[in-house]
């Protein structure tokens, strides 16, 4: 058993009591909702006659079925409004704050509130969404939960959870030019599996993952819930503590002080006991794309489509149903293959940095989106569309024939208008190449960094975008 | 008081295949609504037409599984997204118990959470299993959760459950919420211990 890890004290310290089926009883320091998940635990409360115990501990916004063209209320899709209305209606009337469209705070859950200072380290966080392993970036133990556990939460701040085993993750080296946090987490996902995480909460370690931006790990944790584990985080660090200091939420004056004593002593210590170790090299590590319908089936841009017998057994059938639905075949190369539609956003790489490098790939190009494709970048808040037009990104995008939209979870899922038709193929930033996930039940899915995204839409095909730097 | 869930029996409907994230169990776009009603119609629902399409059929549309109460799968089922909409449109559709070889933890967190019961077995035995009901549907299989069987026919295989887990359903305590709120006067001690809740004073 794992011991004097984050996770070990960050659980220790939040765990109330042991329950009658033996799963501890686990205090949540920060909830987070959105209009998808939350609004059937709502009614539970009601038909229980129940009420929110810690109102002020739970942080609402709108992400999945807000529109990111025509945003005005109410909106053209009937049942999104009713979705809407319910959100505010919930709020309203238990005493939660909701961060709405126009507020300036409104986007992707799991961008905002580390945004606003909300997550941060040594904290249990907790949210109706299985990306709320994101947050494990600050060294908080972060975890997607069901509605019913939604219910929990708002009645109890509190959860029926069992202790997961801890796995280190352990990149070393320096990545090579071209080369993403996204690419990393494709990496090690295709290593590791998407089961082989059930049962553990994964800690990403190395001098990697220690000189990434915490936009970098973010993106690193977001996926970890990809490779079967239920949450993944990063110990805090200065680098943690200098994108803190001086966020709404976060602490001020002789508490900050107090607060990074304490974010430091939280942190895994020389004597930590893990329940596994992987390590991996940054070396080994190129540009990544997907070939198949689970985000662990990734590939080097330089590399072939593996055949099957390079799976363990129990997942042949798995992957020839791959090679069927997307259309490809063991031995070729992903190098060249067409793209109709190119997605930048979601909470895996729609932040400041993934709409720069994007961007940058653009400039350094200097042509313009292909004309076969279809081409959008959805800011993942409003805060980073702000910040994204300061800086001029906008009309980057724009002049090179991209669509520029407002924050939401958008065609990550495609809940909202942004979808595939048919059987066109996508290469999008976002986390999951499932069959269908992109609003076509015959539609294709290429999970990629947002550089290599970027290069997709101007070259209208899958490229090696390290063939494009200046 | 919640119900103690012990011993389920009834017809089954193998669905096979490793890897069914959430996506295919319900399509995102049946997450636009308020509540769970209706959902039980559209489990499936992609992969139902896409096999109508090619003049297959899904085990959810053949008349022989109509009615089945327990669903029996592969391995990594469930895995994806948090929507609790999988499993309870699985269980409006009237699916009781399921049986497989391996879930996602976060769809089996659900299934508990809603009084689902999810029983695993071996690789071997989910095929054994789904190869006699696809020979006799009308085969009553019976999921013990107390005693962790599954009976099909005459056939008897080993399941497993983690015993916490087992004993949430067989007392009642798989609804957790009374025993969560019991617990409140601690949780309100606990949560003064803690630094961030108390602004670090
Ligand atoms: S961006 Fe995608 S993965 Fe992230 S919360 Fe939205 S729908 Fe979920």
């Amino acid at each position: 058993m794992s011991k004097a890890t984050l996770f070990d004290k960050v659980w220790d310290l939040h765990a109330v009591r042991a329950l009658s089926s033996g799963q501890t009883q686990l205090l949540i320091g920060l909830h987070l909702i959105h209009e998808v998940t939350s609004p059937q635990a709502f009614s539970m409360l009601r038909e229980r006659n129940l009420t929110v115990a810690f109102p002020e501990r739970t942080v609402a916004t709108v992400d999945h079925i807000v529109p990111t063209e025509d945003q005005s209320r109410p909106y053209a899709d009937d049942m999104a409004e009713e979705m809407m209305t319910a959100i505010e209606a919930n709020c309203r009337q238990f005493g939660i704050r909701l961060f709405q469209p126009g507020s300036g705070k409104q986007g992707v859950v799991h961008i905002v509130a580390p945004e606003q200072g909300l997550t941060q380290p040594g904290m249990t966080v907790a949210c109706g969404d299985s990306h709320t392993a994101t947050h494990g970036a600050f060294g908080a133990i972060a975890f997607g939960i069901g509605t019913s556990q939604v219910r929990d939460v708002l009645a109890t701040q509190t959860l029926s959870m069992g202790r997961m085993k801890v796995r280190k993750v352990q990149v070393d080296g320096k990545l090579t030019p071209g080369v993403a946090a996204k690419d990393v987490i494709l990496h090690v996902l295709r290593q590791l599996t998407a089961k082989g995480g059930v049962g553990f909460a994964y800690e990403f370690a190395g001098t990697t993952i220690a000189a990434m931006t915490m936009e970098e790990r973010m993106t690193v944790c977001n996926m970890a819930i990809e490779g079967g584990a239920r949450c993944g985080y990063i110990n805090p660090d200065d680098t943690t503590f200098a994108y803190l200091k001086g966020r709404e939420h976060a602490p001020k004056g002789a508490a900050w002080d107090k607060a990074v004593a304490w974010w430091r002593s939280i942190a895994s210590g020389a004597d930590a006991v893990y329940d596994d170790v992987k390590t991996f090299r940054a070396e080994d590590i190129q540009p990544y794309v997907t070939w198949g319908i689970s985000p662990d089936h990734g590939i080097g841009i330089s590399e072939a489509i593996p055949a099957k017998e390079s799976f363990a057994k129990d997942e042949w059938a798995t992957v020839e149903e791959a090679y069927q639905y997307m259309g490809v075949k063991p031995g070729q190369r992903l190098e060249g293959f067409p793209v109709d539609v190119v997605f930048i956003g979601s909470c895996t790489n729609g932040r400041m940095s993934d709409l720069r490098a994007a961007a940058a790939v653009v400039r350094s190009h200097g042509g313009k989106v292909a004309a076969t494709v279809k081409a959008i970048v959805v800011p993942g808040s409003e805060a980073v569309k702000v910040e994204a037009e300061k800086e001029g990104l906008d009309k980057v995008f724009s002049a090179a024939g991209f669509e520029w939209r407002e924050a939401g979870c958008s065609m990550c899922l495609a809940m909202n208008p942004d979808k595939l038709k048919g059987r066109q193929v996508s290469i999008s930033t976002s986390n999951r190449n499932f069959k269908g996930r992109q609003g076509s039940p015959e539609g294709r899915t290429i999970l990629s960094s947002p550089a290599m995204a970027a290069i997709a839409a101007l070259e209208g095909k899958v490229a090696d975008v390290r063939k494009f730097l200046k | 008081m919640p119900s103690q869930i012990k011993l389920l029996a009834g017809r089954a409907v193998p669905v096979r295949g490793n890897d069914i994230d959430t996506d295919r169990i319900i399509p995102a776009r049946f997450l636009r609504c308020v509540t769970f009603d209706g959902l039980g119609e559209h489990a499936f629902e992609d992969d139902r037409r896409g096999l109508k399409a090619q003049g297959k059929t899904h085990p959810f549309d053949e008349a022989r599984f109509a009615g089945a109460a327990v669903l029996v799968v592969n391995s990594n089922f469930g895995c994806g997204s948090s929507r609790e909409h999988a499993p309870q449109a699985i269980a409006k559709w009237g699916i009781k118990a399921i049986v497989g070889v391996s879930f996602s933890e976060i769809f089996y967190g659900n299934c508990v959470a809603m009084g689902l019961p999810i029983l695993r077995v071996t690789v071997a035995d989910s095929e054994a299993i789904q190869a006699l009901v696809e020979a006799d549907p009308r085969v009553e299989v019976a999921v013990d959760v107390e005693a962790l069987q599954v009976r099909v026919g005459a056939k008897l295989f080993a399941a497993q459950m983690a015993d916490g887990i087992r004993k949430q359903f067989v007392t009642g305590a798989w609804d957790a919420t009374g025993e969560l709120i019991d617990g409140l006067p601690q949780v309100k001690a606990k949560a003064a211990t803690v630094p961030y809740l108390r602004a670090f004073a």
